[in-house]
Protein backbone atom coordinates (compact mmCIF):
# COMPACT_ATOMS: atom_id res chain seq x y z
CA UNK A 1 0.00 0.00 0.00
CA UNK A 2 3.13 2.34 -0.27
CA UNK A 3 1.36 5.27 0.30
CA UNK A 4 0.38 7.22 -3.25
CA UNK A 5 0.53 4.39 -5.84
CA UNK A 6 1.42 6.09 -9.27
CA UNK A 7 4.14 8.30 -9.88
CA UNK A 8 3.67 8.41 -12.66
CA UNK A 9 0.42 8.41 -14.87
CA UNK A 10 -0.59 5.05 -16.66
CA UNK A 11 -0.04 6.51 -19.93
CA UNK A 12 3.96 7.78 -19.23
CA UNK A 13 4.95 4.08 -18.68
CA UNK A 14 6.73 3.22 -21.92
CA UNK A 15 9.91 4.61 -22.53
CA UNK A 16 10.24 4.90 -25.98
CA UNK A 17 12.61 3.55 -28.49
CA UNK A 18 13.24 0.85 -30.98
CA UNK A 19 14.96 -2.11 -29.28
CA UNK A 20 14.73 -5.92 -29.73
CA UNK A 21 13.03 -5.93 -26.29
CA UNK A 22 10.75 -3.58 -27.68
CA UNK A 23 9.47 -5.30 -30.59
CA UNK A 24 9.05 -8.54 -29.15
CA UNK A 25 5.28 -9.46 -29.13
CA UNK A 26 3.68 -8.72 -25.79
CA UNK A 27 2.41 -12.35 -25.19
CA UNK A 28 5.47 -13.84 -25.42
CA UNK A 29 6.76 -11.19 -23.16
CA UNK A 30 4.16 -12.01 -20.87
CA UNK A 31 5.07 -15.82 -20.72
CA UNK A 32 8.74 -15.03 -19.97
CA UNK A 33 8.24 -12.84 -16.91
CA UNK A 34 5.84 -14.78 -15.01
CA UNK A 35 8.48 -17.85 -15.84
CA UNK A 36 11.19 -15.51 -14.78
CA UNK A 37 9.62 -14.20 -11.59
CA UNK A 38 8.19 -18.00 -10.38
CA UNK A 39 11.82 -19.12 -10.68
CA UNK A 40 12.80 -15.75 -8.34
CA UNK A 41 10.35 -16.33 -6.08
CA UNK A 42 11.08 -20.53 -5.49
CA UNK A 43 14.92 -20.05 -5.38
CA UNK A 44 16.31 -21.13 -2.07
CA UNK A 45 17.74 -18.56 -0.52
CA UNK A 46 21.30 -19.75 0.20
CA UNK A 47 21.88 -19.80 -3.32
CA UNK A 48 23.40 -16.40 -3.26
CA UNK A 49 25.08 -16.94 -7.00
CA UNK A 50 21.64 -17.91 -8.51
CA UNK A 51 20.32 -14.66 -7.59
CA UNK A 52 23.53 -12.73 -9.04
CA UNK A 53 22.82 -14.61 -12.15
CA UNK A 54 19.08 -12.97 -11.93
CA UNK A 55 20.35 -9.83 -11.41
CA UNK A 56 23.11 -10.01 -14.44
CA UNK A 57 20.29 -10.94 -16.88
CA UNK A 58 18.00 -8.11 -15.91
CA UNK A 59 21.37 -5.83 -16.23
CA UNK A 60 21.26 -7.58 -20.02
CA UNK A 61 18.05 -6.94 -20.75
CA UNK A 62 18.02 -3.22 -19.15
CA UNK A 63 20.91 -2.45 -21.67
CA UNK A 64 19.71 -4.05 -24.72
CA UNK A 65 16.08 -2.23 -23.45
CA UNK A 66 18.05 1.15 -23.49
CA UNK A 67 15.73 1.70 -20.48
CA UNK A 68 17.53 4.41 -18.11
CA UNK A 69 18.24 2.75 -14.77
CA UNK A 70 17.30 5.96 -13.34
CA UNK A 71 13.55 5.31 -14.00
CA UNK A 72 14.31 1.90 -13.33
CA UNK A 73 15.20 2.97 -9.69
CA UNK A 74 12.54 5.48 -8.89
CA UNK A 75 9.90 2.93 -9.81
CA UNK A 76 11.82 0.76 -7.41
CA UNK A 77 10.47 2.82 -4.98
CA UNK A 78 7.49 1.36 -4.53
CA UNK A 79 8.90 -1.93 -2.73
CA UNK A 80 10.67 0.39 -0.63
CA UNK A 81 8.22 -0.37 2.39
CA UNK A 82 8.42 -3.70 2.01
CA UNK A 83 12.28 -3.25 2.32
CA UNK A 84 12.14 -1.61 5.78
CA UNK A 85 10.37 -3.89 6.94
CA UNK A 86 12.80 -7.02 6.21
CA UNK A 87 15.36 -4.89 7.66
CA UNK A 88 13.63 -5.18 11.28
CA UNK A 89 13.69 -8.80 10.82
CA UNK A 90 17.11 -9.37 12.34
CA UNK A 91 16.53 -7.25 15.20
CA UNK A 92 12.97 -9.19 15.97
CA UNK A 93 13.84 -12.75 14.61
CA UNK A 94 14.74 -15.30 17.42
CA UNK A 95 16.87 -18.36 16.95
CA UNK A 96 21.01 -18.44 16.84
CA UNK A 97 22.88 -14.54 16.68
CA UNK A 98 25.56 -13.18 14.40
CA UNK A 99 27.63 -10.14 15.52
CA UNK A 100 27.02 -7.26 13.19
CA UNK A 101 28.65 -4.54 14.28
CA UNK A 102 27.23 -3.24 17.75
CA UNK A 103 24.35 -5.48 16.72
CA UNK A 104 23.54 -9.18 17.41
CA UNK A 105 21.93 -10.32 15.23
CA UNK A 106 19.57 -13.29 14.14
CA UNK A 107 20.73 -15.06 11.66
CA UNK A 108 17.65 -16.64 10.13
CA UNK A 109 16.82 -13.17 10.46
CA UNK A 110 19.45 -11.59 7.90
CA UNK A 111 19.06 -14.45 5.48
CA UNK A 112 15.29 -13.50 5.71
CA UNK A 113 15.82 -10.29 5.36
CA UNK A 114 18.21 -11.02 2.15
CA UNK A 115 15.65 -12.89 0.83
CA UNK A 116 12.88 -10.77 0.99
CA UNK A 117 15.06 -7.73 -0.19
CA UNK A 118 16.30 -9.50 -3.10
CA UNK A 119 13.09 -11.08 -4.62
CA UNK A 120 11.21 -8.24 -4.26
CA UNK A 121 13.99 -6.20 -6.22
CA UNK A 122 14.44 -8.57 -8.84
CA UNK A 123 10.56 -9.30 -9.12
CA UNK A 124 9.49 -5.76 -9.48
CA UNK A 125 12.49 -5.08 -11.87
CA UNK A 126 11.37 -7.96 -14.04
CA UNK A 127 8.00 -6.12 -14.42
CA UNK A 128 8.86 -2.33 -14.78
CA UNK A 129 10.98 -3.23 -17.41
CA UNK A 130 7.91 -5.32 -18.95
CA UNK A 131 5.80 -2.12 -18.60
CA UNK A 132 9.31 -0.04 -19.62
CA UNK A 133 9.06 -1.51 -23.22
CA UNK A 134 5.12 -2.49 -23.64
CA UNK A 135 2.41 0.12 -24.12
CA UNK A 136 -0.47 -0.79 -22.03
CA UNK A 137 -3.27 -1.66 -24.90
CA UNK A 138 -0.16 -4.30 -25.86
CA UNK A 139 -0.50 -5.92 -22.81
CA UNK A 140 -4.07 -6.21 -23.53
CA UNK A 141 -3.41 -8.05 -26.84
CA UNK A 142 -1.41 -9.88 -24.96
CA UNK A 143 -3.42 -11.28 -21.71
CA UNK A 144 -6.49 -11.55 -24.78
CA UNK A 145 -3.73 -14.25 -26.52
CA UNK A 146 -2.86 -16.16 -23.77
CA UNK A 147 -6.84 -16.73 -23.16
CA UNK A 148 -7.41 -14.24 -20.08
CA UNK A 149 -11.22 -14.51 -20.26
CA UNK A 150 -12.48 -11.81 -22.02
CA UNK A 151 -14.69 -9.41 -19.89
CA UNK A 152 -11.41 -9.51 -17.75
CA UNK A 153 -9.07 -8.01 -20.37
CA UNK A 154 -12.20 -5.71 -21.17
CA UNK A 155 -12.94 -4.64 -17.84
CA UNK A 156 -8.84 -3.51 -17.37
CA UNK A 157 -9.02 -2.16 -20.92
CA UNK A 158 -11.84 0.13 -19.72
CA UNK A 159 -9.95 0.78 -16.25
CA UNK A 160 -6.74 1.90 -17.74
CA UNK A 161 -9.00 4.02 -20.00
CA UNK A 162 -11.00 5.76 -17.72
CA UNK A 163 -8.06 5.79 -14.72
CA UNK A 164 -5.74 9.04 -15.50
CA UNK A 165 -9.42 11.02 -16.15
CA UNK A 166 -10.86 9.81 -12.96
CA UNK A 167 -7.77 10.64 -10.97
CA UNK A 168 -7.56 14.17 -12.82
CA UNK A 169 -10.95 15.21 -11.81
CA UNK A 170 -10.32 13.89 -8.42
CA UNK A 171 -7.45 16.73 -8.39
CA UNK A 172 -9.65 18.94 -9.71
CA UNK A 173 -12.11 18.67 -6.66
CA UNK A 174 -9.10 19.03 -4.16
CA UNK A 175 -7.54 21.94 -5.68
CA UNK A 176 -10.72 23.77 -5.94
CA UNK A 177 -11.45 23.26 -2.01
CA UNK A 178 -7.58 24.18 -1.09
CA UNK A 179 -8.36 27.82 -3.09
CA UNK A 180 -10.93 27.71 -0.69
CA UNK A 181 -9.06 27.52 1.87
CA UNK A 182 -9.78 23.85 2.75
CA UNK A 183 -6.94 22.66 4.24
CA UNK A 184 -7.59 19.11 6.64
CA UNK A 185 -5.13 18.47 9.35
CA UNK A 186 -7.44 15.75 11.09
CA UNK A 187 -9.65 12.95 9.85
CA UNK A 188 -12.64 14.48 11.14
CA UNK A 189 -12.32 17.27 8.90
CA UNK A 190 -11.99 14.92 5.99
CA UNK A 191 -15.73 15.26 5.17
CA UNK A 192 -15.38 17.53 2.19
CA UNK A 193 -12.61 15.12 0.73
CA UNK A 194 -14.68 11.94 1.78
CA UNK A 195 -17.79 13.70 -0.19
CA UNK A 196 -15.41 14.62 -3.19
CA UNK A 197 -14.88 10.71 -3.25
CA UNK A 198 -18.62 9.88 -3.08
CA UNK A 199 -19.67 12.65 -5.79
CA UNK A 200 -16.84 11.30 -7.98
CA UNK A 201 -18.18 7.13 -7.75
CA UNK A 202 -21.39 9.22 -9.30
CA UNK A 203 -19.90 10.81 -11.89
CA UNK A 204 -18.13 7.79 -12.93
CA UNK A 205 -20.57 5.89 -12.49
CA UNK A 206 -22.93 8.02 -14.79
CA UNK A 207 -19.84 8.54 -17.54
CA UNK A 208 -20.12 4.75 -17.39
CA UNK A 209 -23.82 4.35 -17.73
CA UNK A 210 -23.60 6.84 -20.75
CA UNK A 211 -20.38 5.28 -22.25
CA UNK A 212 -22.41 2.47 -22.24
CA UNK A 213 -25.01 4.25 -23.76
CA UNK A 214 -22.56 5.12 -26.28
CA UNK A 215 -21.61 1.84 -27.12
CA UNK A 216 -25.04 -0.06 -27.36
CA UNK A 217 -25.62 2.26 -30.17
CA UNK A 218 -22.24 1.68 -32.07
CA UNK A 219 -23.32 -1.97 -31.82
CA UNK A 220 -21.74 -3.02 -28.92
CA UNK A 221 -22.74 -7.18 -28.12
CA UNK A 222 -20.75 -7.43 -24.28
CA UNK A 223 -17.60 -8.13 -26.50
CA UNK A 224 -15.07 -5.48 -27.34
CA UNK A 225 -13.84 -6.54 -30.83
CA UNK A 226 -10.71 -8.26 -32.17
CA UNK A 227 -8.33 -5.35 -33.58
CA UNK A 228 -5.92 -7.25 -35.91
CA UNK A 229 -2.84 -7.68 -34.29
CA UNK A 230 0.75 -9.15 -35.06
CA UNK A 231 1.43 -12.44 -35.54
CA UNK A 232 4.16 -13.92 -33.39
CA UNK A 233 7.15 -15.63 -34.83
CA UNK A 234 8.99 -18.82 -33.40
CA UNK A 235 11.67 -16.41 -33.35
CA UNK A 236 10.04 -14.23 -31.08
CA UNK A 237 9.50 -17.23 -28.54
CA UNK A 238 13.38 -18.01 -28.92
CA UNK A 239 14.41 -14.79 -28.41
CA UNK A 240 12.20 -13.73 -25.28
CA UNK A 241 12.26 -17.26 -23.43
CA UNK A 242 15.99 -17.48 -23.89
CA UNK A 243 16.48 -15.57 -20.52
CA UNK A 244 13.59 -17.22 -18.68
CA UNK A 245 14.95 -20.87 -19.77
CA UNK A 246 18.19 -19.56 -18.10
CA UNK A 247 16.30 -18.16 -15.10
CA UNK A 248 14.25 -21.39 -14.80
CA UNK A 249 17.13 -23.96 -15.05
CA UNK A 250 19.09 -21.63 -12.55
CA UNK A 251 16.58 -22.34 -10.25
CA UNK A 252 16.34 -26.01 -10.53
CA UNK A 253 20.03 -25.98 -10.00
CA UNK A 254 19.73 -23.99 -7.19
CA UNK A 255 16.70 -26.30 -5.28
CA UNK A 256 18.43 -29.50 -6.74
CA UNK A 257 22.06 -28.46 -4.80
CA UNK B 1 -1.25 4.72 7.62
CA UNK B 2 1.01 2.95 4.65
CA UNK B 3 3.53 0.96 5.79
CA UNK B 4 1.70 -2.55 5.67
CA UNK B 5 2.45 -5.80 4.73
CA UNK B 6 -0.42 -5.74 1.67
CA UNK B 7 0.82 -5.25 -1.76
CA UNK B 8 3.20 -7.98 -1.06
CA UNK B 9 6.13 -8.63 -2.93
CA UNK B 10 7.63 -11.46 -4.69
CA UNK B 11 8.31 -14.34 -2.56
CA UNK B 12 7.18 -12.63 0.67
CA UNK B 13 5.40 -15.44 1.56
CA UNK B 14 6.65 -19.50 0.44
CA UNK B 15 5.64 -20.66 -3.21
CA UNK B 16 2.86 -23.48 -1.93
CA UNK B 17 0.92 -20.57 -0.40
CA UNK B 18 1.06 -18.90 -3.33
CA UNK B 19 -0.01 -21.47 -5.37
CA UNK B 20 -3.12 -22.66 -3.44
CA UNK B 21 -3.92 -18.91 -2.71
CA UNK B 22 -3.32 -18.31 -6.08
CA UNK B 23 -5.54 -20.85 -7.16
CA UNK B 24 -8.14 -19.91 -4.77
CA UNK B 25 -8.22 -16.46 -6.09
CA UNK B 26 -8.51 -17.75 -9.55
CA UNK B 27 -11.96 -19.96 -8.39
CA UNK B 28 -13.10 -16.80 -6.57
CA UNK B 29 -12.54 -14.26 -9.71
CA UNK B 30 -13.84 -16.82 -12.07
CA UNK B 31 -17.06 -16.64 -10.12
CA UNK B 32 -17.42 -13.37 -9.88
CA UNK B 33 -16.92 -12.45 -13.45
CA UNK B 34 -19.52 -15.43 -13.99
CA UNK B 35 -22.29 -13.52 -11.12
CA UNK B 36 -21.23 -9.93 -12.09
CA UNK B 37 -22.40 -10.53 -16.05
CA UNK B 38 -25.87 -12.25 -14.62
CA UNK B 39 -26.21 -9.01 -12.44
CA UNK B 40 -25.14 -6.17 -14.86
CA UNK B 41 -25.53 -8.25 -18.48
CA UNK B 42 -23.74 -6.25 -21.51
CA UNK B 43 -23.04 -3.11 -18.67
CA UNK B 44 -21.20 -5.38 -17.01
CA UNK B 45 -17.52 -4.09 -19.18
CA UNK B 46 -18.27 -0.61 -18.58
CA UNK B 47 -19.51 -0.42 -15.22
CA UNK B 48 -17.01 -2.71 -13.56
CA UNK B 49 -14.04 -0.92 -15.71
CA UNK B 50 -15.46 2.56 -14.34
CA UNK B 51 -15.89 0.95 -10.86
CA UNK B 52 -11.86 -0.34 -11.06
CA UNK B 53 -11.18 3.73 -12.21
CA UNK B 54 -12.62 4.78 -9.27
CA UNK B 55 -11.27 2.68 -6.81
CA UNK B 56 -7.75 2.93 -8.06
CA UNK B 57 -8.08 6.82 -8.28
CA UNK B 58 -9.37 6.59 -4.72
CA UNK B 59 -6.60 4.80 -3.83
CA UNK B 60 -4.20 6.85 -5.25
CA UNK B 61 -5.60 10.11 -3.34
CA UNK B 62 -4.62 10.96 0.48
CA UNK B 63 -6.64 12.13 3.16
CA UNK B 64 -5.87 13.62 5.99
CA UNK B 65 -5.03 11.23 9.28
CA UNK B 66 -3.50 13.13 12.38
CA UNK B 67 -1.92 16.37 12.46
CA UNK B 68 -0.63 16.42 8.78
CA UNK B 69 0.07 12.61 8.49
CA UNK B 70 -2.00 10.92 5.49
CA UNK B 71 -3.20 7.33 4.68
CA UNK B 72 -5.19 6.25 2.02
CA UNK B 73 -8.67 4.44 1.21
CA UNK B 74 -8.64 0.32 0.81
CA UNK B 75 -11.94 0.13 -0.61
CA UNK B 76 -12.81 -3.50 -0.81
CA UNK B 77 -15.81 -3.01 1.47
CA UNK B 78 -16.83 0.13 0.12
CA UNK B 79 -16.97 -1.18 -3.30
CA UNK B 80 -19.24 -4.33 -1.95
CA UNK B 81 -21.62 -2.03 -0.72
CA UNK B 82 -21.89 0.06 -3.67
CA UNK B 83 -22.32 -2.24 -5.86
CA UNK B 84 -22.94 -5.73 -4.37
CA UNK B 85 -19.86 -8.40 -3.49
CA UNK B 86 -19.68 -9.92 -6.04
CA UNK B 87 -18.85 -6.93 -8.22
CA UNK B 88 -16.72 -5.55 -5.50
CA UNK B 89 -14.91 -8.44 -5.14
CA UNK B 90 -14.40 -8.62 -9.22
CA UNK B 91 -13.43 -4.65 -9.50
CA UNK B 92 -10.85 -4.95 -6.28
CA UNK B 93 -9.24 -8.07 -7.81
CA UNK B 94 -9.03 -6.18 -11.10
CA UNK B 95 -7.24 -2.95 -9.39
CA UNK B 96 -4.88 -5.29 -7.45
CA UNK B 97 -4.06 -7.06 -10.95
CA UNK B 98 -3.47 -4.34 -12.43
CA UNK B 99 -1.29 -2.75 -10.03
CA UNK B 100 1.31 -5.74 -10.29
CA UNK B 101 0.90 -6.27 -13.62
CA UNK B 102 1.57 -2.03 -14.61
CA UNK B 103 3.12 -0.34 -11.85
CA UNK B 104 5.44 -3.29 -10.37
CA UNK B 105 2.86 -2.76 -7.04
CA UNK B 106 2.49 -6.37 -5.46
CA UNK B 107 5.05 -9.78 -6.69
CA UNK B 108 2.75 -11.46 -9.66
CA UNK B 109 3.85 -14.43 -8.09
CA UNK B 110 2.08 -12.80 -4.95
CA UNK B 111 -1.25 -12.20 -6.95
CA UNK B 112 -3.04 -15.17 -4.90
CA UNK B 113 -2.88 -13.70 -1.56
CA UNK B 114 -2.94 -10.37 -2.57
CA UNK B 115 -6.03 -10.70 -4.42
CA UNK B 116 -7.53 -13.11 -1.32
CA UNK B 117 -6.00 -10.31 1.32
CA UNK B 118 -7.10 -6.88 -0.80
CA UNK B 119 -10.38 -7.93 -2.66
CA UNK B 120 -12.26 -11.32 -1.91
CA UNK B 121 -11.54 -11.11 2.11
CA UNK B 122 -12.73 -6.97 2.67
CA UNK B 123 -15.12 -7.65 -0.14
CA UNK B 124 -17.27 -10.72 0.98
CA UNK B 125 -16.34 -10.62 5.08
CA UNK B 126 -16.97 -6.99 4.75
CA UNK B 127 -20.27 -7.81 3.04
CA UNK B 128 -21.02 -10.50 5.46
CA UNK B 129 -20.95 -7.79 8.52
CA UNK B 130 -22.99 -5.00 6.55
CA UNK B 131 -25.48 -7.45 6.27
CA UNK B 132 -25.57 -8.16 10.11
CA UNK B 133 -25.25 -4.80 10.97
CA UNK B 134 -27.86 -3.67 8.93
CA UNK B 135 -30.45 -5.86 10.56
CA UNK B 136 -29.59 -4.25 14.07
CA UNK B 137 -29.63 -0.89 13.32
CA UNK B 138 -32.91 1.43 11.97
CA UNK B 139 -33.47 1.20 8.22
CA UNK B 140 -32.79 4.22 7.22
CA UNK B 141 -30.14 6.40 5.42
CA UNK B 142 -28.36 6.61 9.22
CA UNK B 143 -28.45 2.86 9.35
CA UNK B 144 -26.91 2.45 5.78
CA UNK B 145 -24.22 4.56 6.67
CA UNK B 146 -23.92 3.21 10.33
CA UNK B 147 -23.42 -0.24 8.86
CA UNK B 148 -20.95 0.66 6.15
CA UNK B 149 -18.38 2.28 8.72
CA UNK B 150 -18.76 -0.75 10.77
CA UNK B 151 -18.33 -3.24 8.02
CA UNK B 152 -15.42 -1.43 6.42
CA UNK B 153 -13.65 -0.26 9.71
CA UNK B 154 -13.54 -4.24 9.94
CA UNK B 155 -12.75 -5.30 6.53
CA UNK B 156 -9.15 -3.78 7.40
CA UNK B 157 -9.07 -5.70 10.11
CA UNK B 158 -9.88 -9.16 8.31
CA UNK B 159 -7.34 -8.42 5.61
CA UNK B 160 -4.84 -8.02 8.08
CA UNK B 161 -5.68 -11.63 9.69
CA UNK B 162 -6.29 -13.21 6.73
CA UNK B 163 -2.28 -12.05 5.88
CA UNK B 164 -1.50 -13.21 9.52
CA UNK B 165 -2.70 -16.78 8.81
CA UNK B 166 -0.73 -17.48 5.70
CA UNK B 167 2.04 -16.03 7.59
CA UNK B 168 1.60 -19.23 9.48
CA UNK B 169 1.62 -21.67 6.84
CA UNK B 170 4.48 -19.40 4.43
CA UNK B 171 6.64 -17.55 6.97
CA UNK B 172 9.92 -16.57 4.87
CA UNK B 173 11.35 -15.02 8.18
CA UNK B 174 12.11 -16.17 11.81
CA UNK B 175 9.24 -13.79 13.15
CA UNK B 176 6.39 -16.30 15.15
CA UNK B 177 2.98 -15.84 13.97
CA UNK B 178 1.63 -14.20 17.28
CA UNK B 179 4.30 -11.47 16.44
CA UNK B 180 3.06 -10.82 13.39
CA UNK B 181 -0.93 -11.36 14.11
CA UNK B 182 -0.50 -8.82 17.15
CA UNK B 183 1.46 -6.59 15.03
CA UNK B 184 -0.45 -6.33 11.82
CA UNK B 185 -4.30 -6.42 13.51
CA UNK B 186 -3.33 -3.75 16.03
CA UNK B 187 -2.12 -1.51 13.06
CA UNK B 188 -4.91 -2.79 11.15
CA UNK B 189 -7.65 -1.74 13.64
CA UNK B 190 -6.33 1.70 13.79
CA UNK B 191 -6.18 2.29 9.98
CA UNK B 192 -9.49 0.73 10.29
CA UNK B 193 -10.58 3.97 11.74
CA UNK B 194 -9.94 5.86 9.02
CA UNK B 195 -11.16 3.47 6.26
CA UNK B 196 -14.25 3.73 8.27
CA UNK B 197 -14.65 7.01 8.64
CA UNK B 198 -13.83 7.52 4.78
CA UNK B 199 -16.13 4.68 3.60
CA UNK B 200 -19.26 6.13 5.50
CA UNK B 201 -18.70 9.86 4.25
CA UNK B 202 -18.19 8.35 0.98
CA UNK B 203 -21.94 6.97 0.88
CA UNK B 204 -23.09 9.20 2.86
CA UNK B 205 -22.46 11.39 -0.43
CA UNK B 206 -23.82 8.95 -2.71
CA UNK B 207 -26.88 8.97 -1.09
CA UNK B 208 -27.49 12.36 -0.85
CA UNK B 209 -26.87 12.32 -4.56
CA UNK B 210 -27.88 8.94 -6.49
CA UNK B 211 -29.12 6.35 -3.86
CA UNK B 212 -30.07 4.00 -6.93
CA UNK B 213 -26.57 3.35 -7.07
CA UNK B 214 -25.92 1.93 -3.77
CA UNK B 215 -26.57 -1.77 -4.45
CA UNK B 216 -26.53 -1.92 -0.30
CA UNK B 217 -29.29 0.38 -0.03
CA UNK B 218 -32.02 -0.69 -2.44
CA UNK B 219 -34.14 -2.07 0.18
CA UNK B 220 -34.95 1.22 1.43
CA UNK B 221 -37.89 3.88 -0.13
CA UNK B 222 -37.26 7.43 -0.05
CA UNK B 223 -38.93 8.40 3.07
CA UNK B 224 -36.46 5.69 4.91
CA UNK B 225 -33.62 7.92 2.45
CA UNK B 226 -34.53 11.03 3.86
CA UNK B 227 -34.18 10.07 7.09
CA UNK B 228 -31.02 10.53 8.05
CA UNK B 229 -30.07 12.19 11.42
CA UNK B 230 -26.56 14.06 10.88
CA UNK B 231 -24.14 12.36 13.38
CA UNK B 232 -21.02 14.61 13.27
CA UNK B 233 -17.85 13.27 12.46
CA UNK B 234 -15.84 13.70 15.07
CA UNK B 235 -17.58 12.17 18.18
CA UNK B 236 -17.66 9.82 15.52
CA UNK B 237 -13.74 9.53 14.94
CA UNK B 238 -13.61 9.67 18.51
CA UNK B 239 -15.98 6.65 19.53
CA UNK B 240 -14.34 4.63 16.99
CA UNK B 241 -11.08 5.59 18.62
CA UNK B 242 -12.36 4.12 21.80
CA UNK B 243 -13.75 1.28 20.50
CA UNK B 244 -10.40 0.44 18.84
CA UNK B 245 -8.16 0.79 21.65
CA UNK B 246 -10.51 -1.60 23.64
CA UNK B 247 -10.20 -4.18 20.57
CA UNK B 248 -6.13 -4.06 20.76
CA UNK B 249 -5.99 -3.80 24.03
CA UNK B 250 -8.11 -7.26 23.70
CA UNK B 251 -6.07 -8.50 20.96
CA UNK B 252 -2.89 -8.08 22.89
CA UNK B 253 -3.68 -9.75 25.72
CA UNK B 254 -4.12 -12.91 23.50
CA UNK B 255 -0.33 -12.38 21.81
CA UNK B 256 0.95 -10.61 25.05
CA UNK B 257 0.67 -14.39 26.49
CA UNK B 258 3.75 -15.66 24.78
CA UNK B 259 6.31 -12.99 26.02
CA UNK B 260 8.51 -12.61 23.15
CA UNK B 261 11.18 -10.59 25.30
CA UNK B 262 11.23 -13.41 27.71
CA UNK B 263 11.73 -15.87 24.90
CA UNK B 264 14.50 -14.04 23.44
CA UNK B 265 16.16 -13.90 26.36
CA UNK B 266 15.98 -17.52 26.63
CA UNK B 267 17.13 -18.17 23.39
CA UNK B 268 20.19 -15.72 23.92
CA UNK B 269 21.40 -17.81 27.03
CA UNK B 270 20.62 -20.80 25.06
CA UNK B 271 18.21 -22.47 27.10
CA UNK B 272 15.53 -22.93 24.90
CA UNK B 273 16.73 -25.79 22.82
CA UNK B 274 14.20 -27.62 24.07
CA UNK B 275 11.62 -29.63 21.37
CA UNK B 276 9.15 -26.73 20.60
CA UNK B 277 10.82 -26.85 16.68
CA UNK B 278 10.44 -30.47 16.14
CA UNK B 279 6.77 -30.65 16.87
CA UNK B 280 5.65 -29.18 13.98
CA UNK B 281 8.71 -28.82 11.70
CA UNK B 282 7.32 -31.94 9.69
CA UNK B 283 3.62 -30.54 9.49
CA UNK B 284 1.98 -27.84 6.91
CA UNK B 285 2.61 -25.18 9.03
CA UNK B 286 5.87 -23.33 8.43
CA UNK B 287 8.68 -23.88 10.94
CA UNK B 288 9.34 -20.33 11.15
CA UNK B 289 5.71 -18.66 11.82
CA UNK B 290 5.42 -21.75 14.84
CA UNK B 291 9.09 -21.94 16.01
CA UNK B 292 9.91 -20.33 19.40
CA UNK B 293 6.59 -20.13 20.54
CA UNK B 294 6.56 -21.36 23.69
CA UNK B 295 2.66 -21.46 24.19
CA UNK B 296 1.97 -23.00 20.93
CA UNK B 297 -1.57 -24.31 21.31
CA UNK B 298 -2.72 -20.74 22.87
CA UNK B 299 -1.35 -19.41 19.60
CA UNK B 300 -2.52 -22.24 17.37
CA UNK B 301 -6.10 -21.85 18.86
CA UNK B 302 -5.53 -17.87 18.21
CA UNK B 303 -5.08 -18.56 14.43
CA UNK B 304 -8.00 -21.29 14.53
CA UNK B 305 -10.49 -18.85 15.59
CA UNK B 306 -9.15 -15.92 13.47
CA UNK B 307 -9.59 -18.78 10.44
CA UNK B 308 -12.64 -19.97 11.71
CA UNK B 309 -14.64 -16.56 11.87
CA UNK B 310 -12.67 -15.02 8.82
CA UNK B 311 -14.00 -18.01 6.60
CA UNK B 312 -17.06 -18.07 8.32
CA UNK B 313 -17.66 -14.16 7.30
CA UNK B 314 -16.36 -14.47 3.43
CA UNK B 315 -19.06 -17.59 3.12
CA UNK B 316 -21.53 -15.71 4.62
CA UNK B 317 -20.67 -12.97 2.40
CA UNK B 318 -20.90 -14.89 -0.79
CA UNK B 319 -23.96 -17.10 0.63
CA UNK B 320 -25.88 -13.75 0.78
CA UNK B 321 -24.50 -12.40 -2.20
CA UNK B 322 -25.72 -14.97 -4.32
CA UNK B 323 -28.97 -15.38 -3.19
CA UNK B 324 -29.97 -11.50 -3.73
CA UNK B 325 -28.63 -12.28 -7.16
CA UNK B 326 -30.96 -15.11 -7.12
CA UNK B 327 -33.62 -13.09 -5.84
CA UNK B 328 -32.76 -10.43 -8.42
CA UNK B 329 -33.18 -12.71 -12.08
CA UNK B 330 -36.25 -13.82 -10.46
Amino acid sequence: MGGGHAPNKIHDLVISGESSVHRLPPDVKLVALVAFVSSIAMTPRHAVWAFAVYAAILAAVTAIARVPIAVIGRRLLIVAPFLMAAALVPFIGDGPQTKVGPFNLSTDGLWAAWNICAKALLGATASILLTSTTPIPDLLVGMTRLRVPRPVVSIVAFMVRYLDLLADQFQRMRLAMAARGHDPRWLWQARPVASAAGTLFVHAYERGERTHQAMLARGFTGHMPDLDTPTRSSGAWLTALGPAALAVSVCIVAIVQ
Amino acid sequence: MSIVAMHAPDGFLEPGVALVTGLIALAVMAAAVRSSSQELGDRQVPLAGMAAAFIFAAQMFNFPVASGTTGHLLGGALAAILLGPWVGALVVGVVVLVQALIFADGGLTALGYNVINMAIVPAFGGWAIYCLVRRVLPSNAAGVIGATAVASGLSVVFAASAFSIQWLFGATAPVPFDTVFGAMVGVHVLIGIGEAAISAMAIAAVLAARPDLVVGAQDLNATQLADRPRVGARPFVIGGLLVAVFLAMVVSQFAASSPDGLEKVAEDKGFSDSATDHTFAQSMFADYATRGIDNENLSLAIAGVTGVTLTLAVGTGMAVGARQLRRAAT
